[in-house]
């Protein structure tokens, strides 16, 4: 492999990276308030993807009104499903609460193929992403440098909200000790109301970059992404955002760079994902960002 | 032994209630979901087409089973256990993929009911089965013509392929087509992976950026077809692409976009091709009950359809020996794809080249046997 072809291959593995990261995010958020592994988070995603759809492709909407509108209307649908399916659960073993995660994942899974159908659905990618690079033989599409950007950008603002906002204050404190924090005189429910919306308008930002990245969209489409994130999450830390990021990146470019050198063992991506898992639960569990947990 | 007595009880229980109801039952099982989905649901259009058509068989009124097989082997051998179970068929009418009709298939086979699948390809669905059939060519055949196209009229010495492994369909043609393209003097400069699901095919396209070959053939499915095809534009391969019966579908140029145009694949039917009057028939039927093109899918249940109730009109009787029998010496039937006989339970009948063009599908050429 020749210098060209190393970097375009570690700009696919950026960008591949920098979207399991984001999806990651939203993921590790809700785990570090709740220690609720959220199962839904990919499907929630598929949400948002369709929610955009209908704002851009049959309302014929801006692409960035559609993705403030997917945002805000996933964002609901999060605070939804916590209220619906996780609150009556929160005194319950944390057993209960992950198995319900899982229900609500089959449950939009099931609705999105009863409403949108099983036929996939092409995405429109705006203009402005669509434009591509050329510096000598590397050819890089503007998307796949905006990904990154812009998931810095929101790695950045969403850890300047959890540590100099008192919304953030009061998640940290909630992820150290829910009962004092009611004595302090916050109400719990209401900052897990808003992690779950923040992290569903994450997961609903991070989809609609994929579907642009990738443009199809299938009521199955989040299955994948979310395992992939998960794994990126736990290979960050879970409950640690910058490690979710961290985690992110070293699995696509693992990915990326498995198949670039590997060519014939290319089938078998899926399950170098799951083997890093495997590996780091083995081998640090906490993740490469964790912090040792008191038990 | 039990279960067989249980299963030989479950058939005649099956003759007896469906004589007695007068109803024929045919279990369909088709992916209506997951990631064959439109496969099945253009496949239902053609069935729904073909009964409306030709309601009875036998006297008999006659009643379509749907499953949802939802593109996946496990539930693909659920449902067909259900069908002959539960809705007691006569006959079963699937699956469409490759990978789903290998895992029916042996069910089929143990309860001793006919199994007829429209579209699935690989070789190994109907080998060395007493109660499996096609209406459709097999992979040696479509993979030989695509690797002949692609000597001859494309003019390729080398070529790339890109297999999706999680496809027994694809597995099975990209090594037919490998065989007969390096007999025919060309070579295959790189083989590469990826599963049905993937949508980051930027790492397999730039290991074939780097071997640059003169074109790159992709048996798959639309979606990954369509991602495949605009990821390599994307990254700069103007290699011309080839593919298989699989990438026909509406879908491939509405994901596909631009980077599809050009893109050529080998197929069972279009209707440019439409050689039989009963062809001509389905075309105009279809397209006013649909008002869209019939596809290979849509077009090759109808046939399957119509084979199978002429099978028990030739038997004279459901009776699942008798139509096995009758299916097995089916001979110069008028189908819609074309006038074809079945060989060793596979029909033989000619392949039909297509190529997207300003955004749909043209005809280029049709290849016989």
């Amino acid at each position: 492999m020749d210098a060209a072809q190393l970097t375009q291959q570690m700009i696919n593995g950026l960008t591949l990276g920098s979207l399991y990261a984001l999806i990651a995010i939203g993921y590790t958020m809700v785990y570090g308030i709740l220690r609720l592994i959220n199962f839904a988070h990919g499907d929630v995603l598929m949400v948002g993807c369709y929610f955009a759809w209908f704002g851009a492709v049959q309302f014929g909407l801006p692409w960035w009104v559609a993705l403030m509108g997917s945002m805000a209307l996933t964002a609901a649908l999060g605070v939804l499903i916590d209220q619906g399916a996780y609150r009556p659960l929160r005194q319950a073993p944390r057993i209960s609460a992950l198995i319900t995660a899982i229900g609500v994942s089959f449950f939009l899974e099931n609705l999105g193929l009863v409403v949108f159908g099983g036929r996939p659905k092409a995405f429109a990618r705006p203009e402005m992403f669509n434009h591509i690079y050329q510096w000598g033989e590397v050819r890089v599409l503007s998307l796949s440098i905006w990904v990154p950007i812009l998931t810095a950008i929101i790695l950045a603002g969403l850890i300047l909200f959890i540590h100099r906002t008192r919304m953030g204050m009061a998640m940290r404190a909630l992820s150290r000790d829910l009962v004092t924090v009611q004595l302090m005189g916050i109400d719990p429910n209401r900052i897990i109301a808003a992690t779950f919306a923040l992290g569903s308008a994450l997961a609903a930002a991070g989809g609609v970059l994929w579907a642009m990245k990738y443009p199809q969209i299938n009521p199955l489409m989040g299955v994948l992404p979310g395992l992939k994130a998960f794994v990126a999450a736990v290979l960050g830390g879970i409950g640690n955002v910058t490690g979710a990021m961290l985690g992110g990146l070293l699995l696509g470019m693992a990915e990326i760079m498995l198949v670039a050198l590997l060519p014939e063992l290319a089938g078998y991506r899926d399950a170098l994902a799951f083997v890093m898992l495997i590996g780091i639960l083995i081998f640090r569990p906490t993740g490469i960002m964790g912090e040792e947990l008191p038990e | 032994m039990k279960k067989m007595l249980l299963m030989l009880g479950a058939l005649v229980l099956c003759a007896g209630t469906a004589l007695a109801a007068e109803l024929v039952r045919l279990g369909v099982v088709f992916p209506m979901t997951g990631p064959a989905a439109v496969y099945g649901q253009n496949g239902i259009k053609g069935l729904k087409l073909a009964q409306e058509n030709r309601p009875t068989v036998l006297g008999r009124p006659v009643k379509l089973m749907i499953v949802d097989n939802k593109s996946d082997k496990v539930e693909a051998t659920n449902a067909a256990n259900r069908v002959i179970q539960k809705d007691e068929v006569c006959a079963l009418i699937g699956c469409l993929t490759s990978s789903n009709s290998l895992a029916a298939a042996p069910v089929a086979e143990k309860a001793k009911v006919p199994m007829l699948s429209p579209w699935a390809t690989n070789p190994l669905v109907t080998q060395k089965k007493e109660y499996v059939f096609r209406i459709c060519f097999i992979d040696p055949f479509q993979g030989a013509v695509a690797a002949k196209f692609a000597r001859e009229n494309l003019k390729a010495k080398t070529v790339a392929l890109m297999i999706d492994i999680s496809q027994d369909y694809s597995v099975g043609i990209a090594g037919f087509f490998q065989r007969a393209f390096t007999k025919l003097g060309g070579k295959v400069v790189l083989k590469t992976h990826y599963n049905t699901g993937d949508q980051d095919f930027s790492a397999q396209l730039g290991a074939i950026q780097a071997a640059k070959p003169d074109i790159i053939y992709v048996p798959g499915y639309f979606t990954e077809d369509a991602l495949i095809a605009r990821q390599a534009r994307e990254l700069g391969l103007t290699q011309p692409l080839l593919s298989g019966d699989a990438a026909q579908a509406d879908e491939l140029i509405k994901i596909g976009g631009k980077a599809v145009e050009g893109l050529y694949f080998t197929t069972h039917f279009d209707e440019q091709g439409v050689t039989t009057a009963s062809g001509k028939h389905f075309v105009a039927a279809y397209r006013k009950a649909y008002d869209e093109a019939p596809d290979s899918v849509s077009a090759l249940s109808y046939d399957s359809y119509n084979a199978l109730l002429d099978a028990m009109e030739r038997a004279k009787s459901t009776d699942a020996a008798k139509v096995s029998a009758a299916l097995a010496q089916t001979k110069d039937f008028q189908g819609v794809t074309g006038v074809l006989t079945l060989v060793d339970h596979n029909a033989v009948k000619p392949a039909v080249i297509l190529q997207v063009k300003n955004g749909n599908f043209a005809y280029v050429a049709t290849v016989n046997p």
